[in-house]
């Protein structure tokens, strides 16, 4: 593997030779398993393992419920309970597959949000980052169809408004639905298809996982520095990282089983806390729920979504220019992608030369401002499309955008940058002491 | 190594020993629900049971009821049959042993040791041929006035027991009991 | 035992879906339901005289077709014989699958579906309402309080009182008054200006289920209103979630030897990085 440089594996017995020759495999996963890896990641670094955990856990659960669900209108609702009910072991199969969906996402947002913080995404690292975000698309797409199985309200009614989205492109829109679904409204060809989907898209995503690992392995992993490792020589790469086996293994280890105990608590003692009671009611296309909220998880962007209404002046003048090809609808669903689009295009939009938050001082503060605006977002996502809480989802929004697009390219050149440790390994002994056993102390973060 | 950090040894190995077990147990706890909910759901284990009403089962006759997904069959024998059956030496029988779950795993292939009653009127036996689990055809037919397998041509006689054709064992008895004067439980648990 | 808990409309709002007519106020009281808590297990007797009340009282009108009549007999829940169970399911009549012929019920069978249109299947329903998650929709009531689904059935089952003053008068026909049902209609008269109701609850289509001695219970427990609401909202909530206490077990065990790993991860992950680290110090 290219960058840091590091001891390669060498084959030493005949059949290790042998092997090596002909399918460098054993090299390859040393080569993995051995990176050299910054020392001085933090706790927020330990998401990566979690997220692997995640697509492990959903895939072996999602393939044995697959073994008992059946994806058909009449049965599929029957085969849920049947799973809840008769299978051996299958309440807690189910619990952990819809609770493993929320913990996915748990991770996947704190994950992004270290990377946002700690400048991940910047040069020359662009490629993991859009990755990643494909990688999160693909996640969202399954999560969505995933939810439509078990054929509950929420399900068919959120199919029916999701799927509505892409009607609201102009002209084609109609087609395109019907397309997707199949038919003029969710039915059985739907359900059908959402199944096939949700049990491809998983592997596509370990597809992408292994790409995504391979970027960073190439570039090497960021660190809450953001200086890179020094390269020039092996001696001097050992003194700024350590091999991710055993040291970063165990670490994530580590954090994983403190998140597995959460979550554990959470699957045993209220599984339910996270879902909507709506979905335990058959699906029925002839009466609608009075609120159709998604999952907790597409919130923010479904804030964002009804943030955009005709009433708003961008909106107006949109609608203008366009000759009305663009309305509130289009304009909206124009608005949730674009949200993610031009979270993907943060690389080429910040222009800070400083890579992490850390020395950013006043960077720091509009990304904390970030944050809770996608707090915010969360829950004006889950709140009714009255009151003041329209005024809260098109603020929100807003900051969302304007975040990306003015916040990040201005600061960089506003901003004075302090300085950053001219090594890891100088950051690293700042913490702690040398491995000499020496008494260097330093203010501990 | 200085002599400080040996002292630390067994220490270390018993925290590097106590890791791996634990890991090792928590993976074993997590496949197992992963095997275990490929073993029959509790539907069809409540199926495991079944409550066969024989009152009206003439002598002579019988009847084929599904249980567990496979055939019964249930045999109320005319005094033919059970003199026919009786009147074979055990040295004649291709397979020597009773297959009768109700019985000893060693119990021989006796007429009495086949049948639910004492009496021997009442043979209740899966009805699947030993051989490759066809059907086989009953109500005295093939050479021994019992049963038999149009598949490979496959002879029992009338206390199911293989006599000729390719089936290496006699027709399996699953566990039975009567409950009352008419009724025969399939299966275990009250 | 009973506590008296008014919870708000934007509580009810926000919990219960059936928003669009929500309005007022629903009054919620606590039960001490003996399945709640980290250890909390079913009440094998409460569930057996729940299945009475549900029996002579519930199945008039609604239905649990997803749940199996054997389950009856599964231990943690009611735990009733199998002969009893065999008896119990000979009172209904069932189109046999195989032969298309009606016959008795069987323990393998599954309870009827709702006798009527518009009364929800009691077991979905009940799970519905696991979702009812106390003030703002935060589940913290039902973390700290154990206020959940099964006190709002309690509630609705005994909630029917008086028809508000701004409602005489102008009662809907074949509705009754609930004042722990939100989900239902409000007259106009008991609305203010913006639209909002002024009363707690709402009307419901289900008339008034429950009345003292209604049934006569086999083991001589009391049959007041209260205690039959109580016994019959434990059953349901066993219906729902059959397997609650194993998934609490289950949880437990995982949790507890999580810890366990957690700490042993801990302590091996300090020692690997003791090399590489020497002694952390602060000032």
């Amino acid at each position: 593997m290219a960058g840091i440089p590091h001891d390669h594996y060498e084959p030493k017995t005949g059949a290790e030779q042998w092997l090596h020759r002909r399918l460098p495999i054993v090299g390859l996963l040393y080569d993995t398993i051995m990176i050299p890896t910054p020392k001085n990641l933090n706790w927020m670094w330990i998401w990566g393992i979690v997220l692997t955990f995640c697509l492990v856990l959903q895939i072996v659960t999602g393939i044995v419920l697959a073994m008992h669900y059946t994806p058909h209108v009449d049965y599929a609702f029957a085969s849920v309970e049947h799973i809840m009910r008769n299978v051996n072991g299958g309440f807690m199969l189910r619990y952990l597959h819809a609770n493993g969906a929320s913990l996915f996402f748990v991770a996947v947002y704190l994950h992004i949000f270290r990377g946002l913080y700690y400048g991940s995404y910047k040069a020359p690292r662009e490629i993991t980052w859009i990755i990643g975000m494909l990688i999160y698309l693909a996640m969202m797409a399954t999560a969505f169809m995933g939810y439509v199985l078990p054929w509950g309200q929420m399900s068919f009614w959120g199919a029916t408004v999701i799927t509505g989205l892409f009607g609201a492109i102009p002209g084609i829109g109609e087609s395109i639905q019907t397309w997707l679904l199949g038919g003029p409204a969710v039915d059985n060809a739907t359900l059908n298809r959402f199944f096939s989907l949700h049990y491809l898209l998983p592997f596509v995503i370990a597809a992408l996982v292994a790409i995504h690992i391979w970027a960073f392995h190439s570039t090497g992993n960021n660190n809450p520095t953001g200086v890179e490792v020094r390269r020039t020589s092996k001696q001097e790469a050992q003194k700024d990282t350590l091999p991710f086996w055993p040291y970063f293994v165990m670490k994530d280890l580590f954090a994983l089983a403190i998140v597995l105990l959460v979550f554990f608590a959470i699957v045993g003692f209220m599984p339910n806390y996270l879902g909507h009671p709506d979905n335990y009611i058959e699906a029925n296309p002839l009466s609608t729920p009075a609120h159709i909220v998604p999952e907790w998880y597409f919130l923010p962007f479904y804030a964002i979504l009804r943030a955009f209404t005709a009433d708003v002046w961008i909106v107006q003048i949109v609608q203008f220019i366009t000759f009305g090809i663009i309305d509130a609808k289009f304009f909206g669903v124009l608005a949730m992608f674009g949200a993610i689009a031009v979270m993907a295009l943060a690389p080429w939009l910040d222009t800070s030369s400083v890579r992490s938050g850390r020395y950013r001082p006043v960077f720091k503060w509009w990304f904390a401002v970030f944050c809770v605006n996608f707090v915010v977002l969360t829950w004006v996502g889950a709140m009714p499309t009255d009151g003041i809480y329209p005024y809260i989802s098109l603020i929100a929004s807003t900051y969302w955008f304007a975040y990306f697009l003015v916040i990040l390219p201005l600061l960089g050149v506003i901003e004075k940058p302090l300085a950053a440790p001219a090594t890891i390994e100088e950051d690293f002994n700042a913490h702690y002491s040398p491995a000499t056993g020496g008494t260097k102390t330093i203010v501990a973060e | 190594m200085s002599i400080a950090e040996d002292t630390d040894g067994t220490r270390r190995d018993f925290l590097n020993y106590a890791t791996v077990g634990a890991a090792t147990v928590a993976t074993g706890a997590a496949i197992w629900p992963l095997i275990d909910q490929m073993n029959p759901s509790a539907d069809v284990m409540a199926f495991s049971v079944m409550l066969v009403d024989v009152g009206s089962l003439e002598v002579g006759t019988q009847i084929t009821v599904k249980w567990q997904g496979k055939p019964v069959f249930i045999r109320r024998r005319s005094e033919a049959d059970i003199s026919l059956a009786r009147s074979i030496r055990l040295n004649d029988l291709v397979d020597p042993i009773a297959r009768n779950a109700n019985r000893d795993p060693k119990a021989d292939a006796s007429d009495a040791n086949r049948t639910l009653d004492e009496a021997g009127e009442w043979l209740v036996q899966m009805g699947v041929c030993t051989h490759l689990g066809c059907v086989p055809i009953g109500d005295g037919a093939g050479d021994f006035g019992g049963w038999f397998c149009p598949c490979h041509g496959s002879h029992y006689d009338s206390a199911g027991r293989i006599r000729k054709g390719p089936a290496p064992e006699n027709l399996p008895v699953p566990i039975a009991r009567f409950v009352d004067e008419t009724t025969i439980q399939l299966g275990e648990v009250a | 035992m009973i506590r008296k808990l008014t919870l708000t409309a934007a509580t009810a709002l926000a919990l219960t879906g059936g928003a669009a007519m929500a309005a007022g106020e629903a009054h919620t009281h606590d039960v001490d339901f003996s399945f709640e808590g980290p250890f909390g297990a079913f009440d094998q007797h409460q569930l057996q005289r729940g299945l009475q009340v549900y029996t002579e009282v519930c199945s008039a009108c609604h239905g649990m077709k997803f749940v199996p009549i054997r389950t009856l007999s599964d231990e943690g829940g009611p735990a009733l014989p199998a002969d009893q169970v065999r008896a119990y399911a000979t009172q209904f009549t069932v189109t046999d699958a195989e032969t298309g012929e009606d016959r008795e019920g069987k323990p393998t069978d599954h309870f009827p579906n709702s006798a009527l249109e518009n009364a929800p299947d009691l077991s979905l329903m009940t799970k519905a309402r696991a979702g009812f998650h106390g003030p703002l929709g935060t589940g913290l009531s039902q973390l700290f309080n154990g206020m959940g689904g099964p006190e709002h059935m309690y509630s609705v089952l005994t909630g029917y009182t008086e028809v508000p003053a701004c409602a005489v008068d102008n009662e809907p026909d074949g509705f009754y008054y609930n004042e722990a049902f939100a989900n239902g209609s409000v007259p106009d008269s008991c609305k203010d200006e913006h639209g909002a109701s002024t009363v707690a609850g709402s009307w419901i289509a289900m008339p008034p289920p429950l009345f003292d001695d209604m049934v006569t219970y086999a083991d001589g427990h009391e049959a007041s209103e209260h205690a039959m609401a109580e016994d019959v909202t434990a059953f349901l909530t066993w219906a729902a979630e059959p397997k609650m206490m194993a998934r609490k077990q289950a949880g437990f065990t995982a949790v507890v030897f999580l810890t366990i790993l957690s700490v042993l991860l801990y302590l091996t992950n300090k020692r690997i990085w003791a090399n590489a680290k020497g002694k952390k110090k602060t000032v």
